[in-house]
């Protein structure tokens, strides 16, 4: 299968790659997938005291459009509150990398990655869970 | 190769194209298999059934000493050699022909999960047809035991199926004994030898074979034509699946391809001559590449048999690096992976799962064929080319992360999807 331009570029030149500190209060971490499937997807966020998502880094295990779907929303969530990237969906991702049917499962565990990450980080900090929704 | 997928890699590093990693896939015809053919196109073009005229004789002529060279290299008479359009058609002529024919007498199959698709849907068809079949399974290397088949026959089984090779792992099978155990219960062998003919020595007598599926384009040979062993003596009779003119003793009508039966000849003729030379060739190469990646990378693991395998079959698992991904980083080398994340399902390869892998170490396999054109260099850029590749993913790949930090990822309830 041939990948769009936009996949290789995120797969050659991945952008935050990396992790922080699970433990640190000002950080929320979603590992999404399951190893069987061949995706795994964590995604990590520091969010500002202001609620608002200061930087982002990714580990992924999968297929090209995996690990681009990854890559790309750890540069769409920076700058948004939890709020705005909450409402990051799936379907904008799949658009954006031009993601052929059979990876748009792919763009899906990108959208519940941030949805867990976000989650993560207010449970750690005690927020109301509902009104991100 | 259903569950297998292939991508293709670009141009980078200065190569003009991938380098062809995948031979059992498929292979390129022999320049010398060509230049055999190409008369058979053109002035030679008579139909090898015109039993009346010159260019019928001629064409006819090239078909019989075709048909001798591949009697010869499985140690066959040419009486007992039935071309087709390739394995599948043969395994498929094999295993509904001779059901079909012995029906009345006995309706049961014994095959083995890691077989071809081509086998196992074969054998789903004649399961709906009221034909009950056993799927034997295999050991951890990849091999069937042999006290499970010969527990599993019955007066009632009139074949068992097991390939010679097989084409994700290239494990072989104890053919001669199963040959013997299928002789001493009066039960016809038949084997799919897609991937064996040619790459190793193979004797349809002292193997007891009854049946041998072949095929032209894994051994240089062209696509679209292959071969089926028949046994005349003691004489295994089949029903044809496709009627006609009575070609080819009535087993399989239609008019031969003489270009491509004397191409499958001439493949023969050649791999015959050079099997020795280049089994040792292939193995070292083999031996060079998974020594290569290994003494670089940790957590590699070669899935099948080490020893009782194809010299130009390798099927690694990279632990902690999913193999589509991995094949898109290694797009200088053209190699298939067990992953199947481009097909529908998620499933990773059958044959994987047969040995007993994980799911997750399924995904991580690359399956390198080596053949005839391969060179030392060429194993060498592999070499390089896949540890960048595999470091960098795993770098990328939150699983490896948790191996470092000494967390089983067993040990986590993944959620799935």
């Amino acid at each position: 299968m041939s990948y769009s331009e936009k996949v290789i570029d995120h797969y050659e030149h991945p952008r935050n790659v990396g992790a922080f500190k699970k433990d640190d209060d000002g950080v929320g971490t979603g590992l999404v997938g399951a190893p069987a499937c061949g995706d795994v997807m964590k995604l990590q966020i520091k969010v500002s005291a202001e609620g608002v998502i200061e930087d982002a880094k990714f580990k992924t295990f999968g297929c090209g459009s995996a690990i681009a779907s990854s890559s790309l929303v750890t540069e769409w969530v920076k700058g948004k509150t939890l709020d705005e990237a909450a409402k990051i969906k799936n379907t904008d991702i799949a658009h954006h990398l031009a993601l052929p049917p059979v990876k748009i499962h792919c763009s899906v565990l990108a959208e519940d990655a941030i949805k867990a990450a976000i989650a993560d980080y207010k449970k750690k900090n005690g927020l109301d869970e509902t009104s991100a929704a | 190769m259903s569950d297998m997928t292939a991508v293709q890699g670009t141009k980078s590093n200065g190569l003009a194209q991938p380098i062809y990693l995948d031979y059992q896939a498929t292979t390129p015809c022999d320049p010398r298999v060509v230049e055999a053919m190409l008369p058979y196109f053109t002035e030679r073009f008579g139909n090898p059934a015109s039993r009346n005229h010159y260019y019928g004789w001629e064409a006819e002529e090239a078909v019989e000493k075709a048909r001798e060279e591949i009697a010869t290299i499985i140690g066959a008479d040419a009486k007992e050699i039935v071309f087709t359009s390739g394995a599948t058609e043969s395994n498929n002529l094999a295993l509904k022909g001779v059901a079909y024919f012995y029906r009345e007498k006995k309706n049961h199959i014994i095959t083995v999960v890691t077989e071809h698709k081509c086998v196992l849907d074969s054998c789903r068809h004649l399961e709906q047809d009221g034909f009950r079949v056993t799927y034997l399974p295999v050991q951890k290397n990849g091999l069937i035991r042999l006290e499970e088949l010969e527990a599993a026959i019955t007066d009632q089984t009139v074949m068992v199926s097991v390939m010679a090779a097989n084409n994700e792992i290239g494990v072989i099978q104890p053919l001669a004994e199963i040959g013997a155990i299928c002789r001493k219960h009066g039960v016809f062998f038949h084997t799919d030898g897609a991937q064996a003919v040619g790459k190793i020595p193979l004797d349809v007598n002292a193997m007891n074979i009854d049946l041998m599926s072949i095929s032209a384009h894994k051994i240089y040979g062209p696509k679209g034509i292959g071969a089926l062993y028949v046994r005349r003596r003691p004489r295994v009779r089949l029903q044809a699946l496709i009627n006609g003119g009575g070609q080819e003793r009535g087993m399989r009508s239609g008019t031969l391809a003489t270009p491509l039966c004397v191409g499958l000849g001439e493949a023969c003729r050649i791999a015959q001559a050079e099997m020795d030379e280049e089994a040792k060739r292939l193995t070292a190469l083999r031996d060079r590449l998974l020594k290569g990646v290994s003494d670089r990378l940790p957590e590699v693991y070669l899935n099948g048999d080490a020893k009782l395998r194809l010299p130009g079959n390798l099927n690694i698992s990279f632990a902690f690096v999913e193999g589509e991904g991995l094949m898109m980083g290694v797009k200088d080398i053209a190699v298939s992976s067990g992953s199947a994340c481009t097909s529908a399902s998620l499933e990773p390869s059958y044959v994987l799962r047969a040995l007993g892998l994980d799911a997750e170490m399924a995904h991580t396999s690359l399956r390198i064929g080596i053949g005839r054109f391969t060179t030392e260099q060429e194993i060498d850029y592999a070499i390089n080319h896949i540890v960048e590749a595999v470091s960098r993913l795993r770098e990328l790949s939150p699983l490896w992360e948790m191996h470092l930090e000494g967390i089983d990822i067993k040990s986590i309830k993944w959620a799935g999807h």
